[in-house]
Formats: structure tokens, sequence, C-alpha cells
């Protein structure tokens, strides 16, 4: 219990720290990092190291960003399997939906009940 | 009259009668609040969205100068004036409200000094009895426009500049009590090929040299002639670059007269402003808050304040574009109280 | 130097350019890794935290427990922006923030609120996905390729 406790908050710390050199070293902007993180979560789900790497990090695998591009990719895969070629477009948004949703609902009644405070 | 290549010099002593000076909490938070005529401590200003707030920033310091200046709205004939906005909304909604004919320019953080500078010619040259000239920034709408939502969180670089929320306006008449505006050198646009948005000072500091080189060139002057010499928001890379840039060229400006705005309204060790501050607003607060104070008190007789602005925008910048920068100066002497 | 971006650039640009260079304060790399390591970590520590609470008290599996947990700490996040404090974070946090789900919902909530004030539909409706949009584009066209791929190549994985 300790170890996935550890795990987590290791693993989840490098992600970021990958995260602060494509800021820092690289230069690029907070879009581009995320945008590549996904992209990067979505290849290792493709090559079927990221399933794994969840079962080892726990939270510490499955909160950064790459784990959305890894859900997408698990999503797509499954319906692939159930349904042939189609099942590449309708499968990938089936896992990830309660994160998407989720946000979609709590900033609409963010900004429905409150303001920015600048 | 032109003088030299770019430089208009004024023989009929076009006056700042009267000026005020609007700020937002954070600057009344600054080593210059005591100089600022009104401080709010709302960001918002008691109002709807962050743009109407500047533009009511604004219509309090065009309110304020006039009656500073002793006039009516009704007896100014003309309003020049800009904001970072896009469409200079802010200036041109505070310019419904003043009612008196406007101008609206566009110099980006280099406004106040081009509204000044022309303001000063429509007077200089008898088409105008008495001119207002303005300039304005908001912090959260300038965040909002050019870079991200207020509450979003991007870590900001040691070389990123803090908006400031403020407006300026001065009243300028011939003859009369005030600072007298001398002279003023219109700037040329100046890119070096500096692309990151997050680092302006670099990409504004050549522009600030040009146009103060050409300012000493076009009036036959040396540096020594001004007591002050002031940018207006390259802050603390900016200030670095452009007195490196100053040698490189053999212009001989001394440290101890060389200060930049950016880098007085706010207090490095109490506000996380990483290099300093930026704006339309910075160099209007800062000059006709606290500079023209210390001028009429007689702490200096003549001084040169060269606004910089940036003239990109947020699509320039995504389409892969550099950052095109002006900087226009005017020249300020000690005039009766 | 030889440097590609340097060909197209007049030799006073160049000159220029590398003295801006010069003078541009270093980003504290080692410090701002110490940080976004620390924030990251303890982000994702919660994470684990909210998991474990729902396998032993909400009834959910290890694969199911995944869904609310990320629900939460995108409540958890939304909550900070609208609060005004997760940019304060984010400032000292750097990617500790931003690279956790609670960053992508700081981007959505962030952009909701900035735009209310033009109004539901084309203000917060329009523009919530900002930021976030690249995050989502870029994701699905790379879940598309790796599931066009799979089924090219139907490798057993």
């Amino acid at each position: 219990m300790f170890m996935d406790f550890f795990w987590a908050f290791v693993v989840g710390g490098l992600i970021c720290v990958f995260g602060q050199i494509c800021f820092d070293v690289f230069k690029l902007s907070p879009a581009h990092t995320m945008s590549l993180l996904v992209v990067m979560g979505a290849a290792a789900g493709g090559l079927g190291l990221y399933e794994p790497f969840i079962k080892f990090a726990g939270a510490g695998a499955t909160v950064p960003i790459t784990s959305f591009g890894n859900s997408l990719v698990q999503g797509a895969l499954s319906e692939l399997k159930l349904n042939g070629f189609v099942g590449v477009i309708t499968g990938i948004f089936e896992v990830t939906s309660a994160g998407i949703s989720s946000a979609i609902i709590f900033s609409f009644l963010a900004a429905f009940f409150f303001k920015p405070k600048g | 009259m032109l003088q030299g290549y770019q430089s208009w010099k004024f023989n009929n002593q076009p006056v700042i009668m009267g000026r005020a000076t609007v700020v937002g909490p954070f600057e009344g938070q600054g080593p210059l609040a005591e100089d600022f005529d009104i401080i709010h401590g709302d960001l918002m200003v008691g109002q709807k969205s962050w743009e109407k707030a500047e533009k009511s920033l604004l219509e309090e310091a065009q309110k304020l100068a006039i009656e500073n200046t002793g006039l009516t709205k009704e007896q100014v004939n003309f309003n020049l004036g800009g904001d970072l906005m896009n469409q200079i909304i802010s200036s041109s909604f505070a310019a419904r409200t003043l009612s008196v004919p406007y101008i609206g320019i566009f110099g980006a953080c280099a406004t106040s000094m081009e509204s000044l500078a022309l303001a000063s010619l429509i007077v200089d040259a008898g088409f105008a009895k008495y001119t207002i000239a303005s300039a304005c920034s908001h912090n959260a709408s300038a965040e909002k426009q050019f870079r991200y939502p207020t509450e979003y969180g991007s870590q900001k670089p040691p070389t990123a500049q803090f908006t400031v929320t403020g407006a300026g306006a001065a009243v300028v008449g011939k003859g009369g009590k005030g600072p007298q505006i001398i002279s003023a050198t219109i700037g040329r646009v100046i890119d070096m090929g500096i692309k990151d948005p997050f680092n302006m000072g670099a990409a504004m500091a050549p522009a600030a040299v040009d146009t103060i080189e050409a300012h000493f060139r076009d009036l036959h002057i040396e540096p020594g002639y001004y007591d002050l010499i002031v940018t207006g928001d390259l802050a603390k890379v900016g200030f670095t670059i452009a007195s490196e840039w100053f040698k490189k060229h053999n212009v001989p400006i001394k440290e101890s007269q060389y200060f930049d705005c950016g880098m007085m309204i706010y207090d490095y060790e109490k506000q996380e402003v990483q290099a300093g501050a930026s704006g339309c607003g910075c160099s209007a607060v800062v000059t006709y808050g606290h500079l023209l104070k210390r001028l009429q008190k007689g702490e200096f007789k003549r001084i040169l304040v060269v606004a910089t602005g940036a003239l990109l925008s947020p699509l320039s910048f995504q389409q892969g574009e550099s950052i095109p920068c002006i900087a226009h100066a005017v020249a300020l002497e000690r005039g009766e109280e | 130097m030889p440097n590609n971006r340097m060909k197209n650039l007049t030799p006073v640009q160049q000159e220029y350019q590398e003295l801006a260079k010069q003078e541009e304060p270093k980003r504290p790399l080692f410090k701002n890794s110490i940080r976004a390591f620390l924030a990251g970590g303890i982000i994702c520590l919660i994470g684990q935290g909210i998991q474990e609470a729902f396998i032993r008290w909400g009834g959910f599996d290890q694969k199911s427990a995944g869904n609310p947990t990320v629900a939460v700490l995108i409540i958890i996040a939304t909550i900070l922006t609208i609060l005004g404090v997760y940019d304060k974070i984010a400032q000292w946090a750097g990617a500790g923030s931003a690279v956790p789900v609670t960053g992508f919902a700081n981007t959505m909530a962030s952009s909701a609120l900035e735009h209310k004030s033009e109004g539901m539909v084309l203000g917060v409706g329009a523009r919530m996905f900002e930021l976030a949009g690249p995050v989502i584009v870029f994701g699905t066209v790379s879940a598309f390729a790796v599931g066009i791929l799979h089924w090219l190549f139907n490798p057993t994985i």
C-alpha cells in the first residue's frame, strides 16, 4: 500500500519534470507540451506499454495528461476488436467521457455562478 | 517646425496645463502610490468586464485631467488616445463619454508619448486651443487578449512583464502654467527579429535606442542636455540590453541619467512582476503622475520621455512573425507653477 | 555559429540577437524541476488516495475507480480556479500543476470564467476549449493513427 503511494508520487513527479524541461529547455508553450504528452501517452498505449505502467505507478500514471492519450487509444482498440475498422472512430471517447464530461459540466457551472478574479 | 529628419520643435510653448492618473490596486501597492490621483481597490472597478473597467479608468482620468486644468470639456478641441484593446475600444468608448472630437491612435505601449506629441503639434501649430492626450491599459484585459485567461495557471518566465492597470491623461494648451513640451521625435518601426512575446523588453530596446539617437541627431544635442532620459517599459531585461546597445553605438548616456518607467512603478521585492511593468498605462501614469511632479518640484530641469511599444498581435505571433517595435520621444522642460 | 534561424537575419539583427540572448536571465531549470516534481507528485498522491477511497468505500474496482477519481480531481481544480488560487499555485509549480489532469480542468474552467462577459453561448460555450482544444484534437488524431496502425498490422498486444 505504501509502495503504491510512493510510486504514484515519484512517477507523477517525474512526468511533470519532463513537462518542465519542455517549458524551460525547449521553450514549448503549455499547449504544445500537453499536446506532446498526450501523443506520447497514445503512442505508449498503442505499444501496450501504458497499461502495465498504470499497474506499476497507479495514480502516478493515471493522473498526468499522458493517461488521457492512453485512454483514447484503449477506447479505439477495444472497439476495433469488437466492430472492426469502424470501431477505431466510434470507440475513441468511450473511456474518456468521464473526464471530458466533468470538465465541461463543472467549467460551465463555474462560469454560470462565478466571475474571474484576475 | 520640422527639426532634422523625424523630429518636431515646438516654438509656441505648448504646455501640459493639467493632468491626471488613475490606477488599479496592484499599482497602489507600489512605490509610486502617492503620486497617483485615484487608486482603485477593485480590479474590475465595479464593472461587468475587464474591458468595461479599462474604459471607466480612462473616463475618470480624462474627466479629472480636464477638471485639474480648470476647463470644461466643451472647451477642449480634440481628444487623442489609444490603448491595447482590439479596435482601441477603451479609448473609443471613453471618447463617446467625453464627446470631444476624437482621433484614435495605436502605438501599443508607446501611445502615451505618441498622443502627447501629436496633441502638442496640433496646439503649437494653432489648430487647437486645447487638446487632451491619453493612454490606458488593464492587466486583466491585456492578459485575456494577448496571452491567457486570467485564472489560467501558466508559469511566467523571468523575462515576462506585468501589464499596468492604469490610465493617464494630459491637457495641452498654449502658454499657461505647467510643464513645457519642447520637442518630440517620432520613431520608426524597428524589428530585430525577436519572436518571443514573453520577452518584450528585448524586442523594444532597439526601437528606443533608434529613436533616442534620432532625437539627438535631429536636435544637434548630446545626452547630457537632459537631466533624465526615461524609457517607457523596457523593464529589467530591455533596460540592460538598451544600455549595452547604447555603448555599442557610442552614445554617451550615463547610468545616473537613464531610467525606465517599467522598473519604477512596482516593488520588485514585494510584488511578483518578473522583469517589470509594461502597458500603455505604464509610461502614461509614471510620467503624468510621478515624473512631472518631480520636474515641477525642480528636481529636474529637462527630461526626455521615450515610450516604447511592441506592435504585435496574438495572430502575428501565431503566424510565426517576429515583433516589430516603435518608440516615440517627447522632451519636457520645467515650466511655471 | 551555424544556425538555420540566423541565416535569414541581417548582420545587425544577428549582432543584436546575440546581445539579447546574453542578457536574457536564464530560466532556473533545477529549481523549477524540483518544484514541478513536488507539486506533480503531491497531486498524484492525492489522486492515489482518492482512488483508494473509491475502491475501499465506493465499491469500485481497480479499473473502474479511475473515472470517479479523475472527476473528483477535476472538481477540485475547478474550485481552485474559481477561488483565484490555481494560477498562483501554477507560478510556483510550473509543469507540476499543468501536466496532471487538474491542469486540463484549469484550462477549461479558466477559459469559461474569462469569457462569461461575452455571454453563456458565444462566450462560455464557444471559448471553453480555447486552451484544451489542442490536447483533445491531438489526442484524438493520435488515437486514430494508433488504431489504424493496429488494424493494418494486427499486432497481438
